[in-house]
């Protein structure tokens, strides 16, 4: 203990450390009835940190190019000692980070937290989701399996939708006219080195914006004395992500994540075709637009109603004036709804296999 | 003292450094957007495969064959004729199949179906298959692109 505090004075004397520990100490968390929600921006964080460890850890054996991409992942799986266990938890930790952003996406919503002054909160942290999208889409390919190859095929092409730049997009993401192993290289960039700089630049952002501002207050609620951040809060943040750990080691576990076949491009795509569940709710929509609507081509009307309804979304700081001035917002509300009812019921009619 | 003009001299200056930023800017970005771009192969253009064999194509069935980079594939109907159709789905770029039970063309990705001339009839797909023509030579099936 001595060894310690002298350790300590040595590092105040130089560099005034003081002053940190004191602002420490201060930080505090409001306490109500739905103070639960402030847990889940610290979840998807804790899962973001384990993809990051165990995708470097995957690193040391995969190989990003099509002849060799797949055996190298059934390498890793079968041959390198729990090379299985480092894989499913990536795998299944990528599910449970983007399940943890979406909860925490729509908590924040819901609360009305996205107003002014925290616009910027919001903004970056649309981004984010949008990225653990973009890194949920990079990594499915990485195997260079059947299922990961066809829903690549399918998931570039509506990039060739876009106006005027469409086809310029999809060759600068395909890496030419197909999907190849030039696409299989270009992903494995993206997923390993693009979208973990840009996500960890937002991410310290957002919590920058955060620890600005302090967290948003739902005005209706009693109030109680607020929690002190340490330890109390991080304490019990701590307690989230061992809950969030043992829910991830047991899928990881039981529910080992599986290979399938490795891709051929000059095989037919497979029946019972389907993208991760978090898209879902598009592919199931793609499918029931019929091949014209009103002389349009279903599915570019379909795409374009997702851009606009996304931007809608994104947007929501801006056309949301009642909760700025404090007051309910029925619409806000009717929407957010709208958007939760059309993605779960979506997601689980296709599980039920309504839409066969 | 003439401020007027002293304000605009700072502005030229100010023009000129951010002009020269803008361009900097602008010299080291473009190589890097054209770098990303990946350049066109020039691919000898494939216009007439052996696309497969008669003997190994019963009636009722189909198969997937190599154009060039791309997918095609080969249907032979219940009455015995042979017909071939760019294999890439029209809707969202998947390799399409034949289905013996439904005797006509199926994508799998989003439920589509074509009949047997490659004519879109139900389900997402906008257009129908491209159509090859088919020589028969001996047994061999050969395939060439319309011109
Ligand atoms: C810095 C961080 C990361 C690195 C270095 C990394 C690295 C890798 C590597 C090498 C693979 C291929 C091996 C394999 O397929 O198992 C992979 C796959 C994958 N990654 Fe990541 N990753 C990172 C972050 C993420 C994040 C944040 C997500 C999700 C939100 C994610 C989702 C996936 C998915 C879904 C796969 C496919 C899993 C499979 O089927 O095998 N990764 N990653
Ligand atoms: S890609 Fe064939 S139906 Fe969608």
């Amino acid at each position: 203990m001595k060894l310690i505090e002298k350790l300590w004075q040595a590092l105040d004397e130089r560099y005034e450390l003081q002053p940190l520990v004191d602002f420490a100490k201060q930080k505090a968390v409001p306490r109500h009835r739905h103070d639960w929600m402030y847990y889940f921006g610290g979840l998807t964080l804790f899962f973001f940190l384990i993809q990051v460890a165990t995708g470097i850890l995957l690193l040391l054996y995969y190989r990003p190019t099509a002849e060799a991409a797949f055996e190298s992942v059934q390498f890793i799986m079968t041959r390198v000692p729990f090379g299985w266990l480092i894989r499913s938890i990536h795998s299944w930790s990528a599910n449970l980070m983007i399940a943890s952003a979406f909860i925490h996406m729509f908590t924040v919503y819901f609360a009305g937290a996205y107003v002014k002054p925290r616009e910027l909160t919001w903004w970056t942290g649309v981004a984010l989701l949008l990225l653990a999208l973009g890194f949920g889409f990079s990594g499915y390919l990485l195997p260079w399996n059947e299922l990961a190859f066809f829903a690549t095929r399918v998931g570039t092409d509506m990039v060739s939708k876009v106006p005027f730049i469409g086809h310029w997009l999809l060759r600068v993401l395909r890496g030419g006219e197909d999907v190849t192993g030039a696409t299989l290289t270009r992903f494995f960039g993206i997923h390993v080195a693009v979208l973990p700089m840009i996500s960890t630049f937002l991410i310290l952002l957002h919590l920058a914006f955060i620890q600005r501002q302090g967290m948003h207050e739902p005005q209706e609620e009693p109030k109680l004395p607020p929690r002190p951040f340490f330890p109390n809060f991080v304490l019990r943040e701590f307690m989230v992500w061992l809950v969030g750990l043992a829910l991830l080691a047991a899928l990881a576990a039981f529910f080992p994540w599986e290979l399938g076949k490795k891709a051929d491009p000059f095989a037919p795509a497979p029946a019972g075709i389907k993208p991760e569940w978090y898209f879902l709710f598009m592919f199931e929509t793609l499918k029931l637009l019929p091949a014209k609507v009103l002389g349009i081509e279903g599915e570019i009307l379909g795409l374009a109603a997702f851009s606009v309804g996304g931007l809608f979304w994104f947007l929501a700081p801006l056309w949301d004036r009642k909760r700025v001035r404090g007051e309910k917002s029925l619409f806000a509300l009717v929407v957010g709804w709208g958007v939760v009812l059309y993605i779960a019921a979506f997601t689980a009619l296709s599980y039920l296999g309504v839409f066969q | 003292m003439d401020t007027g003009n002293k304000i605009s001299r700072k502005g030229f200056i100010n023009w000129l450094l951010g002009t020269s930023l803008g361009a900097t800017v602008v010299a080291a970005l473009y190589p890097v957007f054209r770098y990303v771009l990946p350049p066109e192969v020039a691919e000898a253009p494939t216009n007439r495969v052996l696309a497969g064999k008669l003997s190994e194509l019963p009636p009722n069935s189909g198969k997937i064959f190599r154009f060039g980079a791309k997918p095609g594939i080969l249907v032979r109907t219940q009455g015995g004729e042979v017909r071939a159709f760019s294999g890439i789905c029209t809707h969202l770029n998947c390799t399409v199949q034949y289905r013996a039970d439904f005797q006509h063309i199926w994508c799998a990705c989003h439920n589509g179906h074509y009949d047997l001339q490659g004519k879109n009839i139900q389900g997402p797909p906008p257009r129908p298959l491209e159509t090859y023509k088919v020589d028969i030579v001996g047994d061999d099936i050969y395939v060439t692109r319309g011109a």
